[in-house]
């Protein structure tokens, strides 16, 4: 009688031992992803944060009309290396605003040249020793610090990392996905009012049911390919504009769009429909006075989901041409335009090393929005989610 | 005139329209109801939005119209001619509802029937969508096999468009080697890339959802389904970044430090941050389906003696199999379409390899290449973007398919 006790015992311990590995194997696997997410945003802050602030440099600038010509020459030739070529050339248009100043002798403190700023900030920066030396001195003496970088949400991109900022690709990500949301909400919603209120189930319902689960799952990037063959090619909208780039990336967001609102619709209980074609109400009433104004908090969810996941997308809008250089903010949907994502990845391709931590800092700008409207669609799902 | 202020001007001139078609429509019916709604046949509403259809239908149908003739060169109208014309038709449309409301008039009916079509329409929206996109990339697939078999496209080794942009500039010369363009090595390095991120992400996917729905006490799971949600919402962008200028020195760190030679383009790197992505993908769609799993069955192996882990593995993971097998088809399917983690993390050059740490590329990275340089529409390299899109197209259109199917035809219903 005790051997096979034994035996039993045995294999209870052994299948124990199964199920704690078991286990340990599905905690491991969250704890890898959970680890990879801290890792990530530790990564991107720590690379990005120092983008923030950059250097600037205390000079005496001469204006006079030579140097309005020549800018270079406005500054000590000691520190001439150290000031940003991309201020220099403003110079004229500081006399052309304040005409008193030519012919003056003004101390002020200008924006250092971006090899500068990443020595200052203890990276890699290609300066000389003794140019390091010199920006050492100059430190101890005030005349270098560094200060909060304001050109970074007021300017353009630049070919100059101390000069470029992504205000023109905000900008051009607000007028891309204003068309976006203008063309995919309407068409959206009504698609899955159709579907959800009006259809009857035939042939033709089954068809476009199937046809929007394929859409939701086609890659971004043949979107890019379509809004290049029609919209540019065909239809001759602007390419590299924010219109060509929001109609692609509302084709893309119409099926989230879709789906999300067709389940905010199914979730509106039967009594309700029936409620009001009790009184008389005709289909049409019956939708636009109960079930949508029922279903609003759900279908805008779903659409401030749709609007994060277009915010994000960069394939299509690359072959729609919106990784062009724009420096100046675009000012109407059909001007040249790029949008954060796109700039991100043009900075991405930048040789110098100072764009590095830009491209990191505009990828840190991009989370803390996708972040946020993530965040606004739960607390909206949560605030008025409401179980019948 | 530009098109947007052609577009503009139209809205600008049918909105205040459509607004006064609607007092108009209403106060009409009011009038010939001698003030008393209760001897309309529809509310008097009603009758205002029967004016704005009147108004609105003709007038967009023209213009409509009159644009596509006019894109597809059939007619050539200034756009400003069109404007005027689509104008008149609308007040024309507004003059006849005027003439038409009385007190028998079937408002109601009619709007309804103008909104159904409407829906319609805007349901039609997404049939187009296929179609454009079939249609787009068909097209110009055609105008790429013209030049180059199909027959040597899908079944060539080598790949190297750059001589055929040569002889586009007109610079192609007799000792000019030929263009090729053999699509082999772009899929096998996608398909590479893929079973990489496949190796990661099923895996840690999968028992991700079995400890978020089988051990995770509430609260966990609180807390970590929203991280991995948070993982899902990072752009592809961020993702592609962080490939290059993170991981990618450490694979290469690693494999230097086992005695292996790795590029700095190496396959594994986007495969495994690729993989990270879809974590989230394969977990969420898993945990749903083992959710939806009723408690009686796992009830029933408890009660026979199974241990937690072998109620997983012999009763949940059976019934769940159709549901991951097809979320893990859909996850496949968004690893070949990838794009932006490639384009920044593997290589541009196609290599035929087994390799892992070698440069390989794949065909999103060929596909935003060709398009994104600064040649002619019509060269071969630019069109082989379209050959390109065409097969992906078609393979994430049968593995979509097949995962639907899968769905539809082995979904258990549990009573």
């Amino acid at each position: 009688m005790a051997a096979p006790n034994l035996q039993a015992e045995k294999r209870i311990r052994q299948r124990y031992r199964r199920e704690r590995r078991f286990k340990a194997l599905c905690v491991g696997a969250i704890l890898l992803s959970v680890l990879f997410l801290v890792f990530f945003f530790t990564d991107i802050i720590q690379r990005g944060y120092t983008a923030f602030y950059q250097a600037q440099i205390q000079v005496d600038v001469t204006y006079t009309e030579r140097t309005v010509n020549l800018p270079p020459a406005a500054v000590d030739s000691e520190v001439r290396p150290f000031v940003s070529r991309g201020w220099l050339r403003q110079l004229p248009d500081h006399v052309e605003q304040d005409p008193g100043l030519m012919g003056q002798t003004v101390t002020r403190w200008v924006t250092a040249d971006a090899p500068v700023g990443q020595y200052l900030k203890g990276k890699h920066s290609g300066l000389t020793e003794e140019q390091k030396a010199t920006v050492d001195r100059l430190r101890e003496a005030g005349r270098i610090e560094l200060a909060f970088n304001s050109h970074f949400f007021t300017r353009g991109d630049s070919k100059m990392a101390e000069m470029a900022g992504i205000k023109s690709a905000v900008v051009g990500t607000i007028l891309t996905l204003a068309v976006t949301m203008a063309v995919a909400f309407p068409i959206g919603v009504m698609s899955a009012v159709y579907l959800e209120e009006f259809a009857t189930d035939n042939r033709f319902t089954r068809f476009i049911e199937v046809n929007i689960n394929n859409l939701a799952a086609v890659p971004s990037i043949l979107y890019g390919l379509l809004g290049l063959a029609i919209f540019i090619n065909f239809m001759g909208v602007p390419r590299s504009s924010a219109l060509a780039g929001g109609l692609t990336l509302a084709l893309m967001t119409l099926p989230i769009i879709i789906i999300t609102t067709r389940a905010a619709l199914r979730a509106v209980p039967d009594s309700i429909r029936e409620g009001a074609f009790g009184v008389g109400a005709s289909r049409l009433q019956m939708v636009s006075h109960h079930v949508l104004p029922l279903s609003l908090p759900g279908i805008l969810t779903g659409s401030i989901i749709g609007l994060a996941q277009a915010m994000g997308e960069t394939a299509p809008l690359l072959l729609v041409g919106m990784m062009a250089f724009i420096p100046a903010a675009p000012e109407g949907v059909t001007d040249a335009a790029t949008v954060l994502p796109a700039q991100v990845y043009t900075w991405a391709s930048m040789p110098q090393r100072a764009f590095d931590e830009l491209t990191a800092a505009g990828i840190l700008v991009l989370l803390a929005v996708l972040l946020t409207l993530n965040a606004t669609a739960v607390l909206l799902r949560k605030r008025f989610e409401r179980r019948w | 005139m530009s098109t947007g202020q052609v577009i503009l001007s139209f809205l600008a001139g049918l909105l205040p329209l459509a607004l006064l078609a609607y007092g108009l429509g209403r106060r009409r019916a009011l009038a010939v109801a001698g003030g008393q709604d209760r001897a309309l046949h529809s509310r008097p509403g009603f009758y205002g939005w029967y004016a704005v259809v009147l108004m609105a239908v003709p007038a967009v149908a023209m213009a409509l119209l009159a644009t596509l003739l006019d894109l597809l060169g059939l007619i050539d109208a200034p756009a400003t001619l069109i404007l005027a014309a689509a104008l008149a038709l609308a007040a024309g449309g507004l003059w006849a509802a005027e003439r038409t409301i009385q007190p028998g008039l079937r408002a109601r009916n009619i709007v309804e029937g103008a909104v159904r079509w409407l829906l319609i329409t805007a349901a039609s929206v997404s049939i187009l969508t296929t179609l454009g996109i079939l249609l787009s990339i068909l097209f110009e697939a055609m105008r790429f096999f013209q030049m180059v078999s199909v027959w040597e496209f899908l079944t060539g080794t080598t790949w190297s468009p750059d001589t055929a942009f040569l002889g586009g500039a007109g610079r192609g010369g007799e000792g000019q080697a030929e263009a090729e363009f053999g699509s082999v090595p772009l899929f096998a390095g996608t398909f590479m890339i893929t079973a990489i991120a496949m190796a990661v992400a099923l895996p840690i996917g999968l028992l991700s959802a079995i400890f978020l729905s089988e051990y995770a006490p509430p609260r966990v799971r609180g807390a970590v389904k929203p991280a991995l949600e948070v993982l899902a919402g990072i752009p592809t962008v961020v993702y592609g970044f962080f490939a290059a200028i993170t991981v990618a020195p450490l694979v290469v760190d690693v494999a230097t430090a086992l005695g292996l030679d790795a590029s700095y383009q190496n396959a594994l790197t986007p495969g495994i941050v690729m993989g990270i992505m879809i974590i989230p993908f394969v977990s969420s769609l898993s945990d749903d389906v083992i959710s939806a799993i009723p408690m009686s069955m796992r009830e029933g192996s408890f009660a026979l003696g199974a241990t937690p882990s072998e109620t997983i593995k012999h009763v949940l993971l059976p019934a769940a199999l159709p549901g991951v097998v097809s979320a893990f088809i859909l996850a496949i399917s968004r690893a070949l379409g990838e794009t932006m983690i490639v384009v920044m993390a593997a290589g541009l050059r196609p290599n035929l390899t087994a390799n892992p740490l070698e440069s390989m590329t794949t065909v999103t990275v060929r596909i935003v290449d060709a398009l994104t340089g600064d040649q002619e529409f019509s060269s071969p390299e630019t069109l082989s973007a379209f050959g390109l899109g065409l097969v992906l197209f078609l393979v994430t259109l049968i593995l979509n398919t097949v995962s639907l199917t899968i769905v539809r035809r082995f979904h258990e219903k549990y009573e």
